[in-house]
């Protein structure tokens, strides 16, 4: 059989950050008219390809070829006269621009002899686009009008609005619903039909074996291998991707239950959530599990005080309980591990020992002196707990590796001796080992009587960890599982808007 | 299509008409229409000015040094002026655009390529303008019986019934209209602000935008210096002095985001209007210039106060029912 020549090939190539190489020397294909689904594990170095792929990074060695011919991608816009895009992970959009101005944004199309913006064509280009799409979104709108879903449509207008030869798609069913995800398969079997090659890079393994003619698999930064979908089975893929058979064992033991520490009823904010309704038991792991997007955050930082505008309940161990700031729900003993743990969680210029007294400063500074001693022993007791790994309490932050950070963040909540701790993606983009300390830790806590809510959008994890799943969609609560009950299939399919969709029609 | 006015514009059109009629109401002749149109003249150079303040700001950046820029230039065309009383004025005017888009595109080029925080580069530029025309001048005064007839009366000339002064804050005002929503360089300056990493993404150089933005802002000073000095008859090293701060308030006033990415023309230009009928309408009732003072620092706390309640409010969009669907 001949060989059909890769359109866009990476060889070797590296590309250190202080402190981490993320990539090491990888390799990748992708041929004309085939969808390659790139794989591997969160922190494999996904996203810096994609970037080096579409010159937002330079890469430190290697060469990119494009049909056989080594180029060099110096700019974004390089790569796009190239034919190269990409819908990133973080869907990068302006918010106070149209959607017609978003979709054109850095290749507008113009007429006459001043190249004079020509918003008629634009705009009907756009909603030709958009009409392709299926989208029903009104080109004239500014972006911050539009839900998450819609705006990872403008994206993907925006995608193809160019003349793309090479299209990126970076996880780009996170956020959105069955229906949707439809819409998009559809759009890439169009992409294929006329000849672009494709990469595609997601976690849900259904998605990979139902759209992707090749696979390639990248571990910790490095090429694990690649081959045709249609020779490898899902057991295998994941053992290349995790590098170990995967019985992950999760810490979880059986603990009865307590009283109801947390109750939420009719909880609700105007735009972002609708009457959520639940009780947290203390000794229990609440898991919420949602597409990217469906609300969870928004919830749990309501819970926490950083939102306006909520209506609805909210008791602690029966007491009403009325939180207006951060400040009030950790004097009630709740805390919240954000899931932006480097611009929400840590200061990172301060040293570890401070960062972990900062809470309760007046607690450490009872006669209204600094005093550094009890600071540093109470961060010595919480930050030995957990297993920061640091020469000392007096290294900053901002040097130790993302699953120490996430450790200082969760030492300084527990000093304050919460009674409901709240962990919004506890373990995103941190390493094994930090993962598995993470896990242990929140078992160990629940042990202690405290109640946890979990936050995660790995569906192992959830199921793994929690004693109760809540499942959200588009701001509602839709589903709600014990243990006992756990289905993996029902639980994506609730958070992918399946059950929204059955009882709506 | 746009809207013409958002609804913020058009509470600021209703503000400056209630001030005109009830300024009108006890000065007779305030409403008459020689008035208003000396009212506008004196308004022209603030107007001019804030568009090119407004650009900076939509940038993320601010220009701390435009009233210096202004001050220089005009102290280095009417000392020509008056050391060369024949050359014509016209490329005088033009000369002098020339050298305060010298001095925007210094401020530019420092936070382009140096990567110096704007507030920083102009509060240090601002400095030097104004130092070297101290150098120039060694403190003298350019007086009015040094300047030339043609350098005096050019932008006082009337046609149509209409200074010349007002024509070139008009024709700033259309230019602007078209280069904020038709040209490539102006919808970037939007998008840049708006969210620097999205523009990188999309292949805009930020940097490069913000020069744009500075060069204009001194292009824009330098035609208000030949303006100012010939307006006010003299040159001398503190004119215009804290003039920046009343440009910046008719940005705020006029709603273009201190936060950089939103902002308007026609919002910008109500803002310079307000200040402007302020200015001239509180005198007319007896009311002191400290006051004045006040009163417009108050109006701009109030306009960030709206703004930022505006902007707290609105969370992400999630539900369904909060999200908007057009019917087709």
């Amino acid at each position: 059989m001949p060989q059909v020549a890769p359109f866009y090939s990476l060889r070797g190539i590296s590309k250190a950050f202080p402190g981490v190489k993320a990539l090491d020397k990888v390799q990748l294909d992708l041929y004309p008219g085939e969808v390659m689904a790139l794989i591997g594990e969160n922190g494999a170095g996904k996203s810096t390809l994609v970037k080096t792929m579409t010159g937002i990074y330079q890469p430190d060695s290697g060469e990119l070829c494009l049909q056989g011919q080594t180029v060099s991608l110096a700019t974004p816009d390089a790569a796009r006269s190239l034919g190269i895009t990409a819908i990133h992970q973080e869907t990068v959009l302006f918010d106070e621009l149209s959607v017609t101005e978003n979709i054109f944004t850095g290749h507008y199309l113009t007429h006459g002899p001043f190249k004079t913006l020509d918003w008629k064509e634009m705009r009907r280009q756009a909603m030709q686009i958009l009409s392709d799409i299926e989208a029903p979104i009104d080109p004239d709108m500014l972006l911050r009008h539009l839900s998450i879903g819609q705006r990872h449509m403008v994206a993907i207008a925006r995608a193809l609005s160019f003349d793309a030869k090479v299209v990126i798609l970076d996880e780009p069913t996170a956020a959105l619903s069955i229906h949707e995800t439809q819409e998009l398969y559809k759009i890439v079997n169009k992409l294929k039909a006329s000849g672009c090659a494709i990469m595609f890079i997601s976690h849900k393994f259904d998605e990979v074996f139902a759209i992707a003619d090749r696979y390639t698999v990248f571990r910790d930064g490095c090429f694990v291998g690649q081959g045709k979908i249609d020779q490898i089975d899902e057991a295998q893929l994941v053992t290349m991707m995790v590098g170990r058979t995967v019985d992950q064992v999760y810490p979880k033991q059986k603990l009865p239950l307590g009283d109801v520490i947390l109750k939420a009823q009719n909880f609700s904010h105007p735009t972002e959530f609708n009457d959520i309704n639940f009780e947290l038991r203390s000794g229990e792991i609440l898991g919420f599990y949602g597409l990217v997007g469906a609300g969870r955050t928004e919830l749990m930082q309501a819970i926490y005080g950083v939102s306006e505008n909520i209506n609805g309940t909210l008791e602690l161990q029966g007491q009403p309980l009325s939180i207006r700031s951060p400040a009030d729900a950790i004097k009630a003993g709740i805390v919240y591990v954000p899931e932006e743990r480097q611009s929400q969680g840590v200061v990172l210029d301060l040293p570890i020992y401070q960062n972990i007294g900062l809470p309760q400063l007046n607690q450490i500074n009872k006669n209204g002196l600094l005093n550094q001693r009890s600071e540093y022993a109470l961060a010595d007791t919480y930050a030995r707990r957990l297993l920061v790994k640091a020469p000392d309490w007096h290294e900053h932050v901002g040097n130790l590796s993302g699953g120490n950070q996430q450790k200082v963040v969760i030492a300084k909540w527990l000093a304050t001796k919460p009674k409901v701790i709240i962990l919004d993606e506890p373990t995103k983009g941190i390493d094994i080992s930090s993962k598995a300390a993470v896990h242990s830790f929140m078992s160990e806590l629940v042990e202690q009587g405290l109640a946890v809510i979990m936050i995660s959008s790995e569906l192992p994890e959830v199921m793994g960890m929690s004693d109760r799943i809540i499942v959200m969609s588009e701001g509602l609560q839709v589903a709600q599982w014990h243990r006992a009950d756990f289905n993996a299939e029902k639980i994506v399919s609730a958070a992918s808007g399946g059950l929204n969709e059955k009882t709506i029609h | 299509m746009k809207k013409l006015f958002t609804s913020r514009e058009a509470l600021l059109c209703l503000l400056i008409l209630a001030m005109l009629l009830s300024v009108g109401s006890v000065a007779k002749d305030f409403l008459s229409l020689s008035n208003l149109l000396s009212a506008y003249n004196d308004t022209s150079i603030l107007i001019i000015l804030a568009l090119g303040q407004m650009l900076v700001i939509i940038t993320r950046c601010i220009d701390l040094s435009v009233a210096a820029n202004l001050a220089l230039t005009g102290m280095v065309v009417a000392m020509l002026n008056s050391s060369y009383p024949d050359f014509p004025v016209p490329l005088l005017m033009l000369f002098g655009m020339l050298l305060g888009l010298t001095m925007g595109m210094i401020n530019g080029l420092l936070v382009w390529k140096l990567e110096i925080p704007a507030i920083v580069v102009t509060l240090g530029t601002m400095s030097i303008y104004r130092g070297i025309i101290f150098l120039l001048s060694e403190g003298a005064w350019v007086n009015v019986h040094e300047m030339s007839e043609a350098f005096m009366h050019i932008p006082r000339s009337l046609h149509l019934g209409v200074a010349l002064l007002s024509w070139l804050s008009i024709m700033v005002v259309g230019i602007f209209y078209y280069f904020c929503r038709y040209s490539r360089s102006g919808r970037e300056i939007y998008a840049a602000g708006n969210s620097p990493t999205a523009a990188f993404y999309t292949g805009i150089d930020v940097g490069r935008s913000q020069f744009i933005a500075f060069s204009i802002s001194g292009l824009l000073a330098g035609l208000c210096g030949y303006l100012w000095v010939s307006r006010y008859a003299v040159a001398y090293v503190d004119v215009a002095a804290g003039f920046e701060l009343q440009v910046i308030s008719a940005c705020v006033i006029g709603g273009i985001s201190i936060m950089g990415g939103r902002g308007t023309v026609t919002g910008c230009v109500l803002g310079a209007v307000f200040i402007g009928v302020i200015n001239n309408s509180l005198p007319v009732i007896g009311v002191s210039p400290f006051w004045q003072m006040a009163i417009s620092g108050a109006v701009i706390v109030l306009a960030v106060i709206a703004s930022s309640k505006a902007e707290k409010k609105s969370g992400r969009i999630i539900l369904k029912s909060a999200a908007i669907v057009p019917s087709r």
